[in-house]
């Protein structure tokens, strides 16, 4: 079960990003900070604060939940439903540029849902897709303007990743043999 | 098809899904399926404040609203509900006048079920009505009210309004006021806040006290000071003028002189009461205009929180039983 990520390492990625966010939109007018529940939001917390350290300016962070976006959703007509989780949004999207923050990127279908979501919120200027760890097998045309990782993956490998806010620690580990 | 391997959990609730494929009462549900609902509809209740109040969860099942019985608040509310989750929605009221009988609701049921809808949502004047078509139906059924049995979403709507207000259910001192010997929603309030862990008092008319009521773990009394005294909620039922067959008490002034709310009644309860009622409210008869209007009511979140409820229950449903994935 080997560590592809461990702490200090989590840390000074997301310092990179950051500055990158920084760079890439000449300073932060105008953006915010999204993350999909559930460490998508840790990340966008985290990110807020680099931000605020880097440039002195804060930046609206929000929280999404995309259960009752899923495309699987109603798909298995019986069995559990996935539990919903409340969003918190508490800015009007409209016209700023969004930061779409998710801890993988896989197949893709996560990110299309949050798009969809999103959307539904308002006419944002323009979304870009941040994501800690990008392990590859997409199965949608999506694809992350800022990875923190790119993770080589077989498709029977999962990969977790863990954040203090909600499992006590930091790291990113791979994991073998299909679903966890 | 392919559901993403990253495991996405949180701090993990008790239950994540019903136990059932109906949702007949409160009395056959364990307090974390309760719980459950609860918890999804606040997650619900933000999607009413969006810009665009739809989700797509639902997108593609037919919600059929079967109502026995004229009913404009509920109905609504699961209207809203089903369409904001996108579900494709079926109005079908049938006068109230003929007393239909069960075969007659039976065959009813059955010819919407060729047509093959996802769930349905009975109101019928008859106790037990949706028992009888949850036998017989493949589809959910909802219980929208029957006769004088149970009305679930009606509780469950009074018990997230009041952990809006109070933040918990446990210990708070309710107080139902009200017509109880007619009153499906005092069953179900019962059902769900004895389950809950409040201290459930129910005052009225001795005529209007079922005789077995303190069975079900309440207390019961026709002193309305002793049932409202430091009571953390006060919830009113009306009087069913149209249930009652015979004289259950002298007049409706004298009902309000005995047991209607009024603000000198309010102050014996916690100073940080409040009043709810499942509506359609008599003015006057058990509750003044002053206090259902007054600081102190919660009537209209109530109506505002049933859409959100309704939709919880409407998700949590659409799933199907988990018992059924292994047959």
């Amino acid at each position: 079960m080997p560590v592809v990520m461990d702490a200090d390492r989590i840390a000074r990625t997301l310092t990179r990003i950051a500055h990158e966010i920084v760079e890439r939109n000449k300073g932060v007018d105008d953006l915010a900070l999204v993350g999909v529940r559930t460490r998508g939001v840790h990340l966008a917390r985290r990110l807020a604060r680099t931000l605020k350290e880097i440039t002195g300016d804060e930046v609206p962070t929000g929280a999404l939940d995309i259960t009752l976006y899923r495309d699987d959703l109603m798909r298995n007509a019986v069995g559990p439903q996935p539990l919903v989780r409340r969003t918190e949004i508490p800015f009007s999207i409209d016209d700023r540029k969004i930061l779409l923050v998710d801890d993988v990127l896989y197949t893709g279908r996560t990110t299309r849902a949050a798009l969809d979501a999103l959307i539904d919120f308002g006419r944002p200027r323009g979304i870009q897709l941040i994501v800690l760890v990008d392990r590859g097998h997409r199965e949608l045309p999506i694809k992350a303007d800022y990875v923190g990782k790119n993770l080589p993956t077989a498709p029977d490998q999962s990969v977790q990743v863990r954040l203090q806010e909600s499992d006590n620690r930091d790291e990113v580990v791979l994991e073998q043999g299909g679903a966890a | 098809m392919s559901a993403p391997v990253i495991t996405k959990v949180d701090e993990t609730p008790a239950v994540t899904s019903l136990r059932r494929k109906d949702l007949l009462g409160i009395s056959d549900m364990a307090a974390d399926e309760i719980t459950l609902v609860l918890d999804t509809a606040e997650a619900m209740k933000e999607i009413g404040s969006r810009p665009i109040k739809k989700v797509p969860a639902l997108r593609g099942k037919t919600v059929v609203n079967l109502f026995f019985e004229p009913s404009t608040r509920t109905r609504t509310s699961f209207e809203i509900a089903e369409k904001r989750l996108s579900a494709d929605t079926l109005n079908i009221a049938i006068a109230s006048s003929s007393v239909v009988k069960g075969e007659t609701l039976a065959d009813t049921a059955l010819n919407l079920e060729a047509m093959q809808p996802d769930m349905i949502v009975l109101r019928h004047s008859s106790s037990g009505a949706c028992h009888l078509l949850s036998r017989i139906c493949r589809s959910a059924i909802i219980n929208a009210g029957d006769g004088m049995h149970e009305h679930p979403t009606q509780a469950l709507l009074d018990a997230f309004t009041i952990r809006e207000r109070k933040k918990r259910l446990e210990g708070l001192k309710v107080a139902i006021v009200g017509d109880l010997l007619h009153s499906r929603v005092l069953r179900s309030n019962i059902h769900l806040l004895t389950k809950m862990g409040a201290d459930v008092w129910v005052c009225g008319p001795p005529t209007l006290i079922p005789t077995d009521i303190r069975r079900f773990g309440v207390r019961a009394t026709s002193r309305v000071d002793e049932a409202v005294g430091d009571a953390d909620v006060i919830m009113l039922l009306r009087i069913q003028l149209e249930r009652m067959e015979g004289a259950f008490f002298p007049s409706l002034r004298e009902y309000f002189n005995v047991f209607g709310m009024t603000e000198a009644r309010l102050r014996l309860a916690k100073p940080d009461v409040i009043i709810m009622h499942p509506g359609p409210m008599n003015r006057g008869v058990e509750i003044a205009s002053e206090v259902a209007d007054g600081p102190y009511s919660v009537i209209l979140d109530q109506v505002a929180n049933g859409v959100a409820v309704r939709m919880a229950v409407l998700y949590l449903l659409a799933g199907g039983a988990e018992h059924e994935t292994a047959a």
